[in-house]
């Protein structure tokens, strides 16, 4: 009764389950999908839950079962949308890559400042005093709140304002989430226009307080040939489905408040 | 009888594995935010907690006693465990699909869980009876399910609370999880009135 049972008793007992698992594993497989498996080998395997299933082998199961779209693991990109519709005879459409964007162009020399903020220097501190230092009650704060959330150093305070580097975002939302004003979107990564404001006061007042603010003049609805534009509260907002990027919207607004978010970047 | 119904309600309210003994407290706080989900959790351990001590019990007692191996009653029990739960994963995969899918989550997250393993060590250790383990094993998994399901509600009224800013999330949750712990101390006693000492 030395070591040589202790071990013995042990492995024995180590070997005894393991053959039970082999032969359970065996005999009572239960048949799956092999397509699931192959899909399973395409994903990350990162078990986000970006896409909206529990994890990649119940995303994997849904393309199979339910017929789930190809194209939802963000974290997977083209690659995976790619594999996952080779397995299962589909097309991959595109991936629906999201980036930042900040709805703001309160820059300091388009908006003014209503007082010299003097504290902590976070956007949440800042706003909570008399909606912070702009002029602007709805623009950005400026004191980088977003940076700060950004682990991948895709966004730079420049002139009082956030600007995102369309190169290095990875459209993760957290600069959104950060955002005290709420003024980060996050917007399906193509050409199209966005309107760059929050503001919903009347035309005049945005006007006193911001020279690119969007006052409501509804001049770029009439110009849209596919009426992706909607004008309530004084404020524009673009259907980014039906919009066809004409740039008609842009060219036409007279405080160039819509411009194209892939042209903000910062170097 | 009277043993058993005391071995019961002791593993149940006395002894309560979660807020007495402070075992299992990764499921406790971790799928505590909804109560289906920690019904089912709680499903899940006292169906394991039964399972390990079927499982455990004999081999301590005709495998490891026989040969003067108590001393290696932890690693041979985390074996057992592990193998039996994959064991009953694959099982009710093919046989009890329905089962499979309303614990199938839980099932690989309890193969290491503390609440599982102690329950067949203090068995063992206590010199019980196979009856009398399997019955702890019940009380202990009822009082698992209790414990879960009295803290989801604390939860749920927890979540509309407004706690200072340093105690939000886990700190208070761990301060509400103490104190629903010290009114299970008012239990103490009660089985030694009620069946009796043995």
């Amino acid at each position: 009764m030395g070591i040589t049972s202790a071990i013995m008793i042990i492995s024995g007992i180590g070997i005894i389950a393991a053959v039970m698992l082999v032969l359970a594993a065996k005999f009572m497989h239960v048949e799956e999908d092999e397509r699931i498996g192959k899909i399973v080998e395409c994903l990350p395997g990162a078990n986000c839950g970006a896409c909206g299933y529990a994890g990649c082998a119940d995303y994997a199961k849904a393309i199979v079962e339910k017929d789930a779209e190809v194209n939802l693991c963000i974290p997977g990109g083209a690659a995976a949308a790619a594999g996952a519709a080779k397995v299962m005879g589909k097309v991959a459409g595109a991936t629906a890559a999201m980036k930042a964007v900040v709805a703001c162009q309160g820059f300091d020399c388009n908006t003014n400042k209503k007082y010299e903020y003097q504290g902590v220097t976070t956007c949440a501190a800042a706003s909570k005093m008399f909606a912070g230092p702009s002029a602007c009650a709805f623009g950005c704060v400026g004191f980088g709140d977003c940076v700060a959330a950004c682990k991948f150093d895709a966004l730079q305070i420049v002139n009082g304002v956030a600007l995102v580097n369309m190169e290095k975002c990875t459209g993760c939302g957290a600069c959104a989430k950060a955002c005290p004003k709420s003024i980060i979107h996050m917007i399906p990564d193509d050409v199209n226009p966005v309107v760059l404001c929050q503001n919903t006061d009347k035309g005049a007042q945005t006007r006193k307080v911001c020279s690119t603010g969007c006052i409501g003049c509804m001049k770029c609805t009439k110009f849209c040939p596919t009426n992706a534009i909607s004008v309530s509260n004084n404020l524009a907002v673009i259907d980014q489905d039906l919009c066809i990027a004409c740039m008609q919207c842009a060219d036409e607004c007279p405080v160039n408040a819509i411009q194209l978010p892939n042209l903000r970047l910062y170097k | 009888m009277a043993k058993l119904a005391s071995i019961f309600f002791s593993m149940m309210l006395v002894n309560n594995y979660v807020l007495v003994k402070f075992m299992g407290i990764c499921p406790f706080l971790g799928v505590s935010k909804k109560l289906d989900s920690s019904v089912g959790m709680s499903a899940a351990v006292t169906f394991v907690m039964l399972m390990a001590t079927a499982a455990t019990w004999p081999i301590y007692n005709y495998l490891l006693i026989p040969n003067g191996l108590e001393y290696l009653s932890t690693i041979a029990f985390i074996l057992i465990i592990a193998a039996l739960v994959q064991l009953v994963e694959i099982i009710l995969k093919k046989y009890i699909p329905g089962l499979y899918s309303s614990l199938g989550v839980y099932l690989p997250l309890i193969t290491t869980n503390c609440a599982i393993l102690g329950v067949t060590l203090l068995n063992v250790e206590s010199g019980y009876t196979f009856v009398e383990s399997m019955v702890a094993s019940a009380g202990a998994g009822i009082g698992f399910l209790i414990a879960m399901v009295l803290f989801t509600g604390v939860r749920s009224t927890l979540e509309y609370a407004k706690p200072p800013k340093s105690f939000e999330g886990l700190p208070i949750t761990l301060v509400a999880a103490s104190l629903v712990a010290v009114s299970f101390m008012g239990f103490g006693g009660i089985i030694e009135s009620l069946f009796g000492t043995f």
